[in-house]
């Protein structure tokens, strides 16, 4: 029964599959998993291999007597003996699961130069993720995006570790990327880490775990691991301001001259909110609304137009702007590369 | 005895009057059954909410309500949980106990039974005001059952719902606090003479245990949501971090209560289980004494385990691995317990009559139940399967396989004394293999979509993540279990009237509430009955042989 777990999933979806680990973490996690998966249908076997062997053989027959059968009231070694298997096993368990334990919850270490190590701030927030880049390779990084966390793979030399410090900005949320990482909680008033490292390049798909109000099935999660040149090429990227294309100027006009600017950044323009996503270079991201559509001119006219037909109940309304303003929003929108 | 019963049966008083009797009595058998369906009503209720949640969930992106899909989902999951575990688990267990711990020790009734009648009141107004959360603008809460903060903070649960959701359950918690004060002071004060505790009927012994249980548990809770009472209405800031409060803090609160809780819907469960197999196997519950020691363990070690419900909030590895620690050895004292319940099948004569039949589905997936928690208390692994649908299979395989099928088994055999009349066997089996099947498909794919990355309480799921047909298995099981839920009503219904009567003894069975008449009179035993060994009605039925030549 439980031993079908691993097969049931082994030829299926391989995007969320904590059976498909991707790094050291979830590897070794998986390897605990097994063994307690194997322990527990052994045991599984034993007990229900009992049950069925006393319902077949100590039914009851038309041809029993009519007396009742002997009574026996216990024993003593027997209970002894089967309180010391089940602690043994405990013990052993407890062993394995602290060494695993060790290997999965790892310290962050200070960023250095040339430890080729990526330090990312992870801020929760209803229902979207903030990502605050702080250092890479021991530079000091300082620009923000939103819901696609992008990492460098590691490789035989160099192992690119990724330290994530989870925070909250309104209700407790959960990071969970199954092939990457076990999860971790990001809880207001309260500072975690966690620990990402693979060398296999790829889009990694995850979400919040913790239930955190109206949208929490659509705070979804990417991650981007990729080779270190890409993965430099898109940090110097997001280093920079926006573009600043002279033939959106309406575009870029009308967005600075409406309220999107309260909640949004654009770096070098006058937008400066921090309450909802930076859209510097929203053009880099390949979906919206934290996961849910693809990021292309047919749907942020949608979402700029109503987020709430795309996300019901998500913290940006719908300002009833005109065709013309939409469009205009739009346009500027998609020379933020 | 029964024609008696019969007579005054006929002459029964008008309706007016009898409706005054029920309301106003404090007699704990008439307590007893109308916490019993007390907890029927919410099932229904619970189960209707659970059917729309996996209706939803049939299909990826599906919107049954429409735009208010989110909030409607939000708003059912969080009061099918809170529904199944205060107004179902609890009071259906209470009101079993109520009826019989005072005729299993040869009491008259409880030690207090006014605070009886007052347990049963609160639990229903406690109810009835969570449930008044339908009348408010905003609809009821959209909090979970474990109600997370700052969820419960008015900055994110504006409506008047999450308030009516705190004060519902203080109510009905004060009302579970009075019934376990109750059983203690009956089971240690009221048992009849030679009865001493090491004699008392398994079942009694595991309330015993499960009272203790409540009293360190439902306090804290108690408290805990008076703390969100005062961060709603009157600015206090336990809660909230921007204020120097601790969302963190309220996790440790309701965990603190929510673990123990977990053991008060089993306990008792395994009390019943003890008592329906030796009497269905014709043989002694095999080593009651380790049997007993164990219950103590579990109430014990349940005390010591609940931030296993915490592992992903960053806690230090150290604690981390305390708390695994501590919730393994849950499993010894649970695995002494299934080994001795098979121990005393081996080598009986089972008769596999309806509540043994719901007690054999008790073991079967109890086990299972059991060993995904062993799992889950893994700390490595929960770091992966926490919060999914793994751990919803897991504790509805405890819940439903373990509490449910035990109460199921527990009503099949108790029925008859409470009634006068047997239940229908056809309709039990009927209602247990539609169940069992039903069950086994809505709660064994849940492991699989949970290792597949499903988390919890997500009202939809995008088509990619290859999580649909785990989900549409689980809504056909759920729409296969409907049925069973309403034959057994329907059982207990028709059979009151029509069922074949079932005299005073109908499972030939040992402990004294059989010595009395079915239903038993107001005044419970015509004398208060002297016992010499754990099964009373053992040694009378077999002089010759009798128990306490061989207890210790």
């Amino acid at each position: 029964m439980s031993l079908f777990l691993p097969l049931a999933v082994s030829g299926l979806n391989r995007g969320v599959s904590v059976f498909h680990p991707a790094s050291p973490a979830t590897e070794s996690i998986r390897h605990l998993f097994i063994l307690v998966l194997a322990i527990s249908g052994a045991i599984f076997l034993v007990v229900e291999g009992v049950l069925c062997y006393s319902i077949l053989r100590f039914r009851c027959r038309s041809s029993d007597p009519g007396t009742e059968p002997p009574q026996v009231y216990g024993s003593k070694p027997v209970e002894i003996a089967w309180t010391a298997a089940p602690a043994l096993v405990v013990f052993i368990l407890v062993l394995v699961l602290a060494r695993t334990e060790y290997e999965v919850r790892v310290r962050p270490p200070k960023p250095q130069p040339g430890d080729e190590a990526l330090f990312v701030t992870v801020v929760g927030r209803q229902w979207w993720w903030e990502y605050r880049y702080e250092y890479f390779n021991g530079e000091a990084l300082g620009f923000v995006t939103a819901n696609e966390l992008h990492i460098p793979v590691g490789d035989a030399e160099r192992a690119r570790p990724v330290y994530l410090t989870l925070v909250s900005a309104d209700v407790c949320h959960s990071f969970w990327v199954p092939r990457l990482a076990g999860k971790t909680d990001l809880i207001p008033g309260r500072q975690n880490s966690m620990w990402l490292q693979t060398t296999e390049a790829g889009l990694y798909l995850g979400q919040c775990a913790e239930y955190c109000g109206t949208q929490h099935a659509y705070m979804l999660l990417r991650v981007y691991a990729e080779q270190p040149s890409d993965f430099r090429r898109w940090l110097e990227n997001q280093r920079k301001p926006a573009v600043n294309d002279p033939s959106v100027q309406t575009g870029r006009q009308t967005f600075l001259g409406l309220s999107c600017v309260n909640c949004h950044r654009i770096r070098g323009t006058s937008a400066a909110g921090s309450y909802g996503p930076d859209l510097t270079h929203l053009m880099s991201r390949a979906t919206l609304a934290a996961g849910v559509v693809p990021n292309d001119r047919l749907q942020l006219r949608r979402w700029v137009a109503d987020p709430q037909q795309i996300k019901a109940g998500c913290l940006m309304p719908s300002f009833g702007l005109s065709e013309g303003q939409v469009g205009a929003i739009v346009d500027y929108f998609l020379t933020l590369r | 005895m029964a024609t008696i019963e019969r007579e005054s049966h006929v002459e029964s008083p008008p309706w007016p009057a009898r409706v005054h009797d029920w309301l106003t009595t404090v007699d704990h058998k008439k307590l007893g059954i109308m916490y019993v369906a007390l907890a029927m009503g919410f099932l229904i209720i619970g189960g209707i909410e659970a059917l729309l949640i996996r209706w939803q969930l049939m299909w990826p992106e599906s919107r049954i309500f429409g735009q208010d899909t989110p909030t409607l989902f939000n708003q059912l999951f969080t009061l099918h949980g809170t529904t199944m575990v205060f107004l179902v688990g609890m009071p259906v267990l209470i009101g079993m106990a109520n009826y019989l711990v005072p005729l299993m020790i040869g009491a008259r009734d409880m030690a207090f039974p006014r605070l009886n009648a007052l347990g049963l009141w609160t639990t229903l107004f406690g109810g009835l005001v969570l449930y008044l959360s339908f009348l408010t603008p905003g609809g009821p809460p959209a909090i979970g059952w474990f109600a997370y903060a700052p969820l419960t903070g008015h900055t994110f649960a504006r409506d008047v719902g999450t308030d009516l959701w705190a004060m519902g359950l203080l109510v009905s918690g004060v009302g579970t606090i009075g019934a376990g004060v109750n059983f203690l002071a009956t089971i240690l004060a009221m048992r009849a003479p030679g009865m001493t505790l090491g004699k008392v009927p398994f079942f009694v012994w595991t309330i015993l245990w499960t009272s203790v249980q409540i009293l360190l548990a439902i306090p804290p809770l108690t408290a805990a949501l008076i703390m969100v009472v005062l961060d709603r209405q009157l600015g206090a800031h336990f809660f909230d971090a921007a204020n120097g409060g601790s969302p963190y803090l309220w996790q440790h609160l309701f965990w603190f209560f929510g673990h123990p809780e977990v053991y008060i819907l089993i306990l008792p469960v395994f009390g019943i289980i003890s008592e329906v197999i030796p009497v269905f196997s014709r043989k002694v519950l095999f080593g009651y004494e380790f049997m007993a020691a164990a219950t103590m363990g579990i109430a014990f070690i349940a005390m010591g385990v609940w931030a296993h419900h915490m592992y992903c909030v960053g806690l230090a590895r150290t604690v981390d691995i305390y708390f695994a620690a501590a919730s393994l050895l849950v499993s010894i004292p649970t695995g002494i317990k299934m080994f001795n319940w098979l121990a005393t099948m081996y080598g009986g004569r089972i008769r596999f009559t309806a509540p043994m039949l719901f007690a054999i589905g008790f073991l079967a997936m109890f086990l299972i139940g059991g060993l995904t928690g062993i799992m889950l208390a893994v700390a490595p692994v929960d770091f992966q399967v926490s919060d999914t649908y793994f751990v919803v299979g897991h504790f509805h395989f405890t819940l439903i396989g373990g509490t449910l099928f035990g109460v199921f088994a527990g009503i099949y055999y108790w029925y008859p004394k409470v009634t006068g009349r047997m239940l229908s066997e056809t309709l039990a089996r009927w209602q247990f293999w539609l169940l069992l099947v039903g069950f086994l498909l809505t709660f064994g794919p849940m492991h699989v979509s949970g290792v597949l990355g499903m988390p919890r309480r997500i009202y939809t799921y995008l088509p990619d993540r290859g999580w649909d047909v785990w989900n549409q298995i689980s809504t056909i099981g759920a729409l296969i279990q409907a049925p069973s839920y309403l034959i057994f009503v329907w059982n207990l219904m028709a059979s009151l009237r029509s069922g074949p009567p079932a005299g005073d003894d109908p499972w030939d069975a040992w402990t004294l509430e059989w010595a009395t008449t079915s239903p038993p009179p107001p005044y419970n035993f015509e004398e208060v009955p002297t016992v010499r060994s754990r099964r009373p009605l053992w040694d009378f039925k077999h002089p010759d042989d009798p128990d306490w030549k061989y207890e210790g």
